[in-house]
């Protein structure tokens, strides 16, 4: 199975062309195609990209990406490719430029094979929230992918690809890599440029990657991060060099104490990540329990922001310029309202609302205001912990994935799917979920290690020291 | 009703004036596209300024630096820390549903733009804030009979808008307001200043209330004014409309209004009410930015001499007249040239007048910029030194060797020398033309000689033909009174 850089760079010595390997996914893709992980293949340019790759690796001036195969959520522009969010509103919707990130892989030779599904504008945790369809998991295809990158997940876990891009709004990477028993790693916001992300909250969003294995987390984001000057709030500092290193010291690990206490957590996923830790703390590192006071109101200060910049963002989605446009409607107001109410699902059209209600006069100070503040403690309390301790593991989802509509009645219950991912965003914290774990059905779930701000290299490193041992 | 005089005068207009400036950056405030006006609609665009999905804004920073100045020259503060802001709105003009402002921390604040009262006093109006936004599309109605069509050139050009207090009188005193602030933009070459275009346009805060109220009358914005003149007009058209309805005991509405300049009269556009939540709220795809003092000394170095301090030094330290301070100053260019005579003669007054004569009339006559004018300042101030050292007379110099210079620009010594057009004062030269000037008129010599002291000119005459205007007058004067007196 070509599912890591490793093996393709194995299968490239052992005389395979780079055509033959995107041969292979495609074939791969074309199996299993009901899992609806891929929106659309783009067989055509791929087909000419590795043709490209083959004949500069016959000249000897491959990139450093020569062979890898590259599955980008549906929220991420290629020019001259479709991108639509997952969204009817931009249905057949082309883009006239192609994103930093996924320019900068392509530049080392990677190949863009197709885009994937995912929750309409990354609102979700179960990519049930698409207009092109729900994805399978392929752990078990009753359940969901989880979500925003369902899409991603699941074409990663099935083996459609070297590697997956996602963006990561709340969890968006994380959760649906716990529950496809992937690596899903969120950067520190900043690193990886935003230009081409179709923005869903433009504080909170990172690209992130998808693999099996650190190393090619660690080496695709070596290449995507960095500063570029079309997103000016990149981090203003040149990045270290990204390496994965074992940890050299006895390391000082923290877990906040009421993650693992709280209510809806799976006895499994709590028994298994405690054992993780009681194994670190077996191999010498410290480990201790911190308290984390805002635990209980990460979730709704994360829905009142990014609601709140959600709102702005999809304003111009407005049936006018671009997209989908209600084709019975006269005059400009019933041509916004129509576009809009027949174009966006249900879930984006109750944070649209949500998002202008939180930002309306008169409730601006009880709710955008007020939860401005409340980021900023958690912002503060997070640096705090980590004045004293290298990371916070938890649990990246109290539950392994659940079955089709089984969140689908309450948006709150599935709202709190973000409780121990949403901390990273909130602070803008690097962190990763590690497949670690299975219950008693084999089904995969992640450890979430959370890194100091802009210290992507070590958590990456020590990442990897977990999956080796 | 007829609004009279007597009426009039129970009342106090108070007015206040938002102006929009679009700035002359070489291309947009948030993106590179280039920023001209009149280029063939939707050229100037890219994936940025149509707001595609997945773009991201980048900050111009020649818009920061061109804001600076402006506060510079009216005295503001330039905040340290600014940040910005999204106001959304839906609008077809307006590609990403919102404008990024600055709501919260404006680039500036205070400062004030200095004019002349009634009694011709100077009348400081103080600024409140001036901040940096980007311009919306254009919406044109009057191309395409069914439908609306867009040009999004105009969207995301950087402009600054310059809010005043409520501190202006009269429509005659936000003429001259407005006259100053293109005057320093023009100065500053930060905006063309152009309010035909839209370079340049202005809403107007108006309400009326009784001389010595405490509360000010109910206040309308009025908009869609395309000249200074017309901003003139349509306050004065509101001032009367309030009087009138507040004698009438009507109430006055809180509403936006849309002035017609075929009309000259306001109409309603829409009530306050029913006026957009903006939804004001950080903009968070730009980080915020410092401005330290040290890059705003560098901008002020970079800054022309403003029309105020040139005015004052023409009337203080030259002994101008205002009269001539003020044309002198009005155009930067015509001010900028002045200044370089100045620096070749110190005859100003003779400097000013052929700036403000000769020159001008000929850029008038020509329809030419100052920058297209032939002859250099160093040039126009050693014909200044010329006509002083006695070596032409004013008139030779305006007649022939300013309409030379012109053909061919050179050192106007040089070119009367050539033309043998300098001034002669060999006494026996002179005195040679004089003999023959009396041998040639013995009647009027006589007469001369008889006490008829008003044939000097007509002598002069003879003797100046004779000498083709080389005679130095003075001389020419002497000589006639001591062989004729």
């Amino acid at each position: 199975m070509l599912n890591s850089f490793a093996s393709v760079q194995e299968a490239l010595d052992s005389g395979k062309s780079v055509s033959d390997i995107l041969e292979h996914y495609l074939l791969e893709i074309e199996k299993n195609k009901h899992l609806n992980a891929f929106l659309e293949v783009f067989e055509e340019s791929a087909r000419a990209s590795a043709k490209e790759v083959d004949e500069k690796r016959a000249a000897g001036n491959a990139g450093k990406l020569a062979g890898m195969v590259i599955g980008i959520k549906d929220n991420m522009a290629y020019k001259g490719h479709k991108v639509s969010s997952g969204s009817k509103i931009l249905e057949g919707f082309e883009s006239l430029y192609t994103a930093t990130a996924v320019q900068r892989l392509i530049d080392e030779d990677a190949i863009i094979i197709g885009r994937l599904n995912c929750d309409e504008f990354a609102m979700g945790s179960s990519n049930e929230n698409s207009a092109y369809g729900k994805v399978l998991n392929p752990n078990n295809e009753k359940t969901v992918p989880g979500g925003s990158s369902g899409g991603s997940s699941a074409a990663m876990a099935a083996g459609l690809c070297t590697a997956t891009l996602g963006s990561d709004t709340g969890g968006s990477i994380r959760q649906p890599a716990s529950f496809t028993g992937t690596v899903g790693f969120k950067p520190t916001y900043g690193r990886i440029s935003r230009f081409g992300l179709l923005a869903y909250a433009s504080s909170f969003d990172q690209i992130g990657t998808f693999t099996s294995n650190v190393e090619d987390a660690t080496l695709l984001t070596s290449i995507m991060a960095g500063m570029d000057e079309y997103d000016s709030t990149l981090i203003q500092e040149p990045q270290k060099a990204y390496s994965i290193e074992a940890p050299k010291e006895k390391l000082k690990i923290a877990y906040i104490k009421d993650c693992f206490n709280s209510e809806g957590i799976n006895p499994i996923v709590k028994a298994k990540s405690e054992a993780i830790l009681e194994k670190l703390k077996a191999e010498g590192h410290e480990v201790a329990g911190v308290d984390f006071p805002y635990l209980d109101i990460m979730v709704p200060t994360y829905y009142v922001l990014t609601t709140a910049e959600a709102s702005s963002n999809l304003s111009r989605y407005d049936g006018v310029h671009y997209g989908y446009r209600a084709q019975d409607a006269e005059g400009v107001e019933p041509t916004y309202k129509k576009s809009r109410a027949e174009g966006f699902g249900e879930e984006v059209k109750r944070r649209i609302m949500l998002g202008t209600f939180v930002l309306s006069q008169g409730y601006y100070d009880a709710y955008y205001t007020k939860a401005q503040k409340v980021r900023r403690l958690i912002q503060d309390k997070t640096k705090e912990i980590f004045k004293d301790y290298d990371f916070i593991i938890s649990p990246t989802t109290p539950d392994v994935a659940f079955e089709f509509g089984a969140n689908s009645a309450d948006p709150i219950t599935m709202y709190l799917q973000d409780i121990f991912t949403v901390q990273a965003n909130l602070a803008g914290n690097p962190a990763i979920s590690l497949p670690l774990s299975e219950d008693e059905n084999g089904m995969p779930f992640g450890l979430h290690v959370m890194g100091a701000s802009k210290d992507d290299e070590n958590l990456l490193g020590f990442s990897a020291y977990l999956m080796n041992k | 009703m007829e609004l009279t005089q007597e009426i009039r005068d129970k009342y106090q207009p108070v007015i206040g004036l938002e102006v929009h400036a679009q700035m002359l950056t070489k291309t947009k405030a948030y993106s590179n596209d280039i920023n001209e006006y009149g280029a063939a609609p939707n050229t100037n665009v890219s994936a940025i300024s149509l707001g595609h999905p997945g773009t991201l804004p980048r900050m111009n920073k020649q818009t920061i630096n061109y804001a600076i100045k402006m506060g510079l020259a009216i005295g503001s503060e330039i905040a340290e820390y600014q940040s910005f802001d999204r106001k959304n709105y839906f609008y077809p003009d307006l590609p990403k549903g919102y404008q990024i402002t600055q709501d919260i921390t404006p680039i500036c604040t205070g400062g004030e733009v200095v004019i002349k009262d009634a009694e011709g006093n100077e009348k400081g109006i103080r600024i409140t804030r001036i901040h940096m936004e980007e311009d919306a599309g254009k919406s044109i109605h009057d191309i395409d009979p069914f439908n609306t069509l867009i040009d999004l050139n105009r969207a995301g050009v950087p402009l600054i808008e310059i809010v005043s207090e409520p501190d202006i009188a009269t429509s005659q005193e936000a003429y001259d307001y407005l006259t100053e602030i293109r005057k320093l933009v023009r100065y500053l070459d930060i905006c063309d200043g152009n309010m035909e275009e839209g370079s340049l346009r202005c809403d107007a805060n108006i309400s009326v209330m009784l001389k010595g109220a405490k509360e000010y009358g109910q206040r309308v914005e009025v908009k869609n004014m395309n000249s200074i003149r017309n901003v003139q007009r349509a306050i004065e058209h509101e001032i009367e409309r309030h009087i009138i309805a507040i004698e009438k005991g009507e109430k006055i509405a809180q509403e936006t209004r849309n002035y017609n300049a075929l009309t000259n009269e306001t109409t309603a556009m829409r009530s306050k009410e029913a006026a957009n939540d903006y939804r004001f709220f950080p903009e968070p795809d730009l980080q915020p930015i410092r401005v330290t003092q040290d890059h705003i000394d560098k901008v002020k170095e970079g800054m022309p001499p403003l029309p105020n301090y040139l005015f004052k030094r023409y009337t203080n330290e030259l002994k101008l007249s205002e009269y001539d301070a003020g044309i002198l100053t009005d155009q930067k260019e015509i001010a900028l040239y002045f200044e370089e005579v100045i620096k070749t003669t110190s005859n100003y007054k003779s400097a000013a007048n052929w700036v403000m004569g000769d020159m001008k009339s000929y850029l008038n006559a020509q329809a030419i910029p100052v920058s297209e004018f032939q002859i250099t300042p160093e040039q126009l101030g050693e014909l200044v030194n010329l006509i002083d050292e006695g070596k032409v007379s004013h008139n030779l110099a305006s007649q022939k060797i300013f309409p030379a210079m012109l053909e061919n620009p050179g050192n106007p010594e040089k070119i009367a020398a050539d033309n043998d057009w300098l001034q002669s004062n060999d006494g026996n030269e002179i005195e040679g033309f004089l003999d023959e000037v009396i041998a040639e008129n013995p009647a009027e010599v006589e007469r001369f000689k008889n006490g008829e002291k008003k044939l000097m000119g007509f002598l002069m005459g003879q003797l100046m033909k004779k000498s083709r205007g080389k005679a130095d007058p003075k001389m020419a004067t002497q000589l006639i009174n001591k062989k004729l007196g």
